[in-house]
């Protein structure tokens, strides 16, 4: 694995996140993944966005207090959440259905490896050591292959270093060439054809920065700019 | 039609060694805890399980991998996410040693195995997998230019669910997320046991709010609902 000694330092994980809410357009039904990605409800309250929850709810509110917990409503993560007016349950097997049916129009998952091709590998680390073709796929693979876009919310590097933008992933993959933008602590990554195209940077850090800690080499938009917060 | 057991033994004491059996629960969601915990005092062996994970939100199957009841498990997201919690798992130490043998399908697949048995149906192209180590001994066809996976249906000999409300023909009524797989593992099961916490008598559920027809639970037993703060790690 490729290591890079330099440490830079990007947006926090509430920054990533705010930046990926900023991404998310009214009107439309999205799904957060687990880790990184579930703190981007935290920005997206009172706007016309609707989360689905895999385990089979619509219109998801924010996670319950102490006083409100109720045993029998909790999001794919094993929390207790809260449900907003106009919100409807299912079971998991219409969940699953509406997300493969490519109803859920954006879905923010976390990912352990990127390729330049828009493949990604976020179910299983190898280190690990589980057997083979063994662990916690969950509905990753789904939502992975079912929406309508996939925005990867992820640090850049590993805490040690190792990249995670790469020309081909090692990891076990989740699902081939379906993501269309990654946003890290460090830059916005569109997937296009033509490669990867570095289209935003965070404050303090430069495409060459950028480059640094990515594989496949980066096409620098003639847009390029800083990620505005 | 009464379907109505007045013991939880008593309602899985015939589930013979060698059973498959569909137990639902999205972690602590719509578990049923007191059936789990019935089969492990009626101590069946050989068993195959059919559930989202064993262990996670769910540690009362755990104490059936103790007992050495589980020949098999067909999960979805089987282990604790954390490295260190799974390691001390009796189940997660079971599989890497080689003593539970272990299928895991991707979310969608896992229950649409159990649906499309409930449908009388013998499998399902799916688009889910393809590229991955899930596709691995899978026939692959193209459909309008995209691939497909051939999945396979998935028949248990019995389901234990949980629900909210019941009438004594079955007829099921779940709340919120505890919904999550008690439909179609229901459905899917030749003898459905289904632990509710409240049984009325045919007419007194509204009609139009049944989630689970009658026609797929062999077996109604009434039971404690049982407080607790969900979480899994």
């Amino acid at each position: 694995m490729v290591q890079k000694s330099e440490k830079l330092t990007g947006l926090s994980r509430e920054l990533m996140t705010l930046r990926i809410a900023n991404e998310l357009e009214d009107g439309t039904y999205v799904n957060l993944g687990i880790g990184i990605p579930t703190l981007v409800s935290n920005w997206i309250a009172g706007r016309d966005i609707v989360l689905q929850s895999e385990i089979g709810m619509l219109n998801t509110g924010p996670l319950a207090g102490p006083e409100d917990v109720d045993q029998d409503c909790i999001n794919a993560s094993c929390q207790a959440v809260t449900e907003l007016p106009g919100a409807c349950y299912f079971s998991d097997c219409e969940s699953m259905a509406m997300i493969r049916g490519g109803y859920m129009d954006v879905a923010v998952m976390g990912a352990l490896q990127v390729s330049e091709k828009g493949d990604f590998a976020g179910w299983n680390n190898p280190e690990r050591g589980l057997p083979e073709r063994i662990g916690n796929i969950g509905g990753s693979m789904d939502l992975a292959v079912g929406a309508r876009k996939v925005i990867l919310a992820m640090m850049h590097t590993t805490p040690e270093g190792a990249l995670k933008i790469v020309k081909k992933c090692t990891y076990p993959l989740t699902a081939v060439g379906v993501v269309h933008l990654i946003v890290t602590d460090l830059a916005v990554i569109e997937v296009t054809p033509r490669g990867l195209v570095l289209k935003e940077v965070a404050p303090g850090i430069t495409a060459e920065d950028v480059q640094s800690v990515t594989e496949p080499k980066l096409i620098i938009s003639p847009e390029l700019k800083e990620m505005q917060l | 039609m009464d379907k109505v057991y007045e013991s939880i033994d008593e309602a899985v004491a015939d589930i013979p060694d060698g059973a498959s059996i569909a137990i639902s629960g999205f972690f602590t969601a719509g578990t049923p805890v007191h059936l789990i915990r019935a089969l492990a005092r009626q101590g069946a062996k050989d068993l195959t399980l059919i559930c989202q994970q064993v262990g996670p939100g769910n540690e009362d199957l755990t104490k059936l991998v103790l007992q050495g009841q589980v020949k098999k498990a067909v999960c979805t997201y089987p282990f604790y996410r954390s490295v260190t919690k799974g390691a001390n798992s009796a189940f997660e130490k079971a599989v890497r040693a080689g003593k539970i043998e272990l299928e895991v399908y991707p979310m969608g697949t896992f229950i649409e195995k159990l649906r499309a048995a409930a449908a009388g149906l013998a499998g399902f192209y799916t688009p889910t997998g393809v590229g991955t180590v899930v596709e691995t001994g899978k026939e692959k066809r193209v459909f309008n230019g995209h691939e497909y996976l051939l999945e396979t249906a998935l028949k248990p000999d019995y389901a234990l669910v949980y629900a909210w409300k019941g009438d004594r023909t079955g007829n099921l009524v779940c709340r919120k997320t505890a919904r999550n797989y008690n439909p179609e593992m229901a459905a899917a099961a030749r003898i459905t046991i289904a632990s509710v916490e409240e049984i009325v008598e045919p007419g007194e559920l509204d009609s139009d709010k049944v989630h689970i027809p009658g026609i797929y639970v062999q077996r109604v037993v009434r039971v404690d609902r049982q407080d607790y703060i969900p979480t899994i790690d």
